[in-house]
């Protein structure tokens, strides 16, 4: 499906960030990848499709290799990518559908999207994914008067109106409270299982990503130096990935945190609640 | 070193002496530039004529009331004239800021060797000259009329919005921005659906903003033959006509007062 | 909008990004029209005269190519030093007078009979144009570098000193509680903790305003307030395009100089 093969990238700046990444992806396969700050995970992502330019290696999706293209072929293999952004990257100021429909940017021409005339079968899919999300009564307000939960489901819609054969992922619970983190984790993977779509998130919350994803990768200093089943994930592991840590105390604290976090999230879905409830 | 140990204690001063020193010299040269300045330029001023203002004031103010109100009525096209100059330039210089901004902004730029310093040299240059000079040369260009007034409006309102909406442009967030890249479309739909929606409130304030400026601006034009009411200011300079002039300038005041509310109506209902 | 499960041939239009209400705007489209075509009606445009200058326009395009910087050279110096000379002089007098102004038209410090007779000295500054203050002064005082001189200081005083009342209105008020508890006197006050909080800012405004006094002294010599603008005003009505494109370069050059060292200074005060 894909497949990464000695993937560098090195800046401007001399940060060497991929340092010859390997690995492939079969359909309908999740994969998290986890490692610490400046590790490379957003480098690797971005090279993917080429909002970063890798400096070598190749990446074949099916057959052709994205890194090789030009312009206008990387336009053509965009569309065919799905990305979902860490701080939701919506335009705030256009309203739920526009967002979503902006999926439909590299299918339609400039004439259309300015006009907003997208083909029916654009508008229905749409409709349809905003119903899936559960967004259905927010269709015409705008991205920025949305909280963050429902931003992110938003952000989801918009990555599947491309109708993607590949998911990329970063971050996407890094702005949200643990309860709404394992709402949209859950909402991510039962979205590629019924579509057999495979996918690449990039999370730092290894207790989350050990839940969710079928796979790991750990990164470090651009280097692969873990790849394997989430239960694999040991002790030993984690301080191959992040350095030395108590992990043991960690993930108590993380359960805890999940405890302190049931509180917050009832609070905030009563927000959601009574925003959802404010006339459009 | 602000404190020094003498026998009798630390002595604290707010600087050292050196700051002092230098202090005082920065004081010393604004000085003597200053009175080297007044030299220089009162080299051609009859003081004679200068001790004689009061005395001139006087009289002006004795020439000048009772304004006679029934000039007004000759006003009223001239008015007319410079709102239309103003909301015409305006209109015009928009069209023409638009892509200057868009060319000039670094990130929309698509050319920051080329380009980028051809569009920012139209900013500065738009920028620097004020509206009056660029009417007084179009009048000699074009001869005087309305349409002088209204293209200096525009030369002049070029780089003013240009250079409010380009760096409203390189302020927007990028990540917005790489999101619909990500998507697969083009660069005019992504000029579209990222970057548009951004600053289109900047835009629309910095337009009326400069309408309001641009009012104020036309109705001085006339002086130099660019139409409006200016040239009725002219003509009653020319002939001494202080009582008129009052009248003028009680008009000029409650436009710019009125459309000074209008603007403000306007930006406050946009954001 | 309820929420069904969505049926396919839904139709989605984007709502209107102004006005909801459609009658609304119709109606402001219609008026925007209607006001466009008696505006342009009214234009009245001489296109034989316009036409003629056409070759005007061409010579002038050619002058600010080659500009002549010295068969006038005499000319253009003397304008120039009068017009620098004339916006030092007006912006150091300008900011002396505009600080004991601005203290007094800030609200939380100055008493309200002050403050009021602050504010209309400010109002009264900032109605007017500084053409239309030139008008004046050089009715009053005669031809001449002086006018200008006035006219730039008064309108100085307009600008800087509400910026600077703003400035202060706008301070954080914990600081100069502080310093009240203390016991100072309101002079000692003024110094401890107003002076520090808004001296960055009046440098920087005062360096800003500067720059705009020499924009604007080009300008004033046109109704006879001396300096660059009436060297440019002859050069125009002579038809001399050349010595034209040499000011107005020389314009340019000086205004993205002070506004490049400008920007410098205030970031350096801050």
């Amino acid at each position: 499906m894909l497949r990464i093969e000695a993937l560098e990238k090195r800046y401007k700046t001399g940060d060497h960030a991929l340092k010859g990444v390997s690995f492939a992806i079969e359909p309908g396969q999740v994969v998290g990848l986890i490692g610490p700050s400046g590790a490379g995970k957003s480098s690797l992502i971005r090279c993917i499709n080429r909002l970063v330019e890798p400096t070598g290696g190749k990446i074949l999706l099916g057959e052709i290799d994205i890194a090789s293209m030009n312009r206008g072929e990387l336009r053509q293999v965009r569309r065919r990518i799905g990305m979902i952004f860490q701080e939701y990257a919506l335009v705030e100021r256009l309203t739920v559908m526009e967002n979503v429909l902006s999926g439909r940017l590299g299918y339609v021409p400039f004439w259309r999207s300015f006009t907003r005339r997208f083909p029916q079968a654009d508008v229905d899919k749409a409709f349809a994914l905003l119903d899936r999300v559960g967004l259905s009564d927010h269709v015409d307000k705008r991205a920025d008067a949305l909280s963050g939960g429902q931003r992110q489901r938003v952000g989801i819609a918009r990555a599947l109106e491309q109708d993607p054969e590949l998911l990329l992922i970063d971050e996407p619970t890094a702005s949200l409270d643990p309860k709404t983190s394992r709402q949209i984790m859950r909402l991510i993977c039962e979205i590629c299982a019924e579509r057999n779509l495979p996918a690449i998130i990039n999370i730092h919350d290894v207790n989350l990503a050990q839940m969710f994803v079928d796979r790991i990768i750990g990164l470090r200093a651009g280097e692969v130096v873990f790849d394997g089943k989430p239960d694999a994930l040991t002790n030993d592991v984690l301080t191959r990935i992040y350095g030395d840590e108590d992990w043991n105390a960690m993930r108590k604290t993380a359960d805890e945190d999940a405890a302190d976090a049931a509180n917050v999230a009832a609070f905030e879905a009563a927000r959601e609640q009574r925003m959802a409830e404010v006339p459009a | 070193m602000p404190v020094t140990q003498t026998e009798t204690g630390k002595i604290w001063q707010r600087r050292t002496t050196r700051e002092q020193w230098l202090g005082w010299l920065g004081w010393i040269v604004l000085v003597a530039l200053f009175m080297y300045c007044w030299d220089v330029m009162n080299r051609g001023t009859m003081w004679s004529f200068v001790s004689d203002a009061p005395r001139q004031a006087a009289d002006l103010l004795n020439r000048s009331w009772p304004p006679r109100w029934s000039y007004m009525e000759r006003l009223w096209i001239p008015l007319w004239d410079t709102i239309n100059i103003a909301t015409l330039g305006t209109l015009l210089g928009i069209i023409v800021a638009v892509p200057v901004a868009f060319l000039a902004a670094r990130n929309t730029t698509p050319s920051a060797v080329i380009v980028r310093p051809i569009a920012l040299f139209v900013i500065v240059a738009s920028r620097s000259i004020n509206s009056l000079i660029w009417a007084l040369l179009l009048v000699t260009i074009l001869g005087p009329g309305l349409l002088a007034g209204i293209l200096a409006i525009a030369l002049r309102s070029i780089g003013f919005i240009g250079k409010l909406l380009y760096e409203a442009i390189e302020e927007i967030d990028e990540t917005q921005v790489e999101a619909v890249r990500a998507t697969g479309a083009g660069s005019m739909q992504v000029m579209d659906y990222a970057i548009v929606p951004q600053v289109l409130p900047a835009f629309a304030g910095i337009s009326v903003f400069r309408w309001d400026i641009n009012i104020r601006e036309s109705t001085i034009l006339g002086l130099v033959g660019a139409g409006g009411i200016g040239a009725q200011l002219q003509s009653s300079l020319n002939t001494l006509a202080w009582s008129q002039i009052t009248v003028i300038f009680a008009l000029i005041l409650v436009t710019v007062v009125v459309s000074e509310w209008v603007s403000a109506k306007v930006r406050h209902a946009i954001i | 909008m309820s929420a069904t499960a969505p049926v396919a041939g839904r139709k989605w239009k984007r709502p209107p990004l102004f006005f909801q209400s459609k009658a609304l705007r119709y109606f402001i489209y219609g008026a925007a029209l209607v006001y466009l075509v008696l505006a342009l009606g009214t234009l009245n445009i001489n296109w034989v005269r316009v036409a003629e200058g056409t070759e005007r326009a061409g010579r002038f395009i050619s002058g600010f190519i080659q500009p002549d910087f010295t068969t006038r050279g005499r000319d253009i110096w003397n304008g120039l030093i009068e017009s620098l000379t004339m916006t030092f002089t007006a912006t150091v007098v300008g900011v002396l007078i505009s600080v004991p102004i601005g203290i007094g038209a800030a609200r939380n410090i100055a008493p309200p009979f002050v403050y009021m007779v602050c504010r209309s000295i400010i109002a009264i500054s900032r109605a007017f144009q500084e053409i239309v203050i030139a008008i004046l002064f050089v009715a009053m005082f005669g031809f001449g570098p002086f006018a200008g001189f006035l006219t730039l200081s008064f309108a100085t005083i307009g600008f800087l000193s509400k910026l600077l009342a703003e400035d202060i209105e706008d301070i954080d008020e914990s600081q100069s509680e502080a310093i009240r508890a203390t016991g100072a006197s309101w002079f000692q006050l003024i110094n401890y903790a107003i002076q520090p909080q808004v001296m960055p800012r009046l440098i920087g405004l005062s360096v800003y305003r500067l720059d705009i006094n020499f924009r604007e002294s080009a300008v004033i010599g046109i109704v006879g307030a001396g300096g660059i603008g009436a060297t440019l005003n002859t050069s125009m009505s002579r038809y001399d395009y050349d010595t034209a494109g040499a000011i107005l370069l020389i314009i340019i050059l000086l205004v993205m100089a002070a506004e490049y060292s400008s920007s410098h200074i205030r970031k350096w005060v801050q």
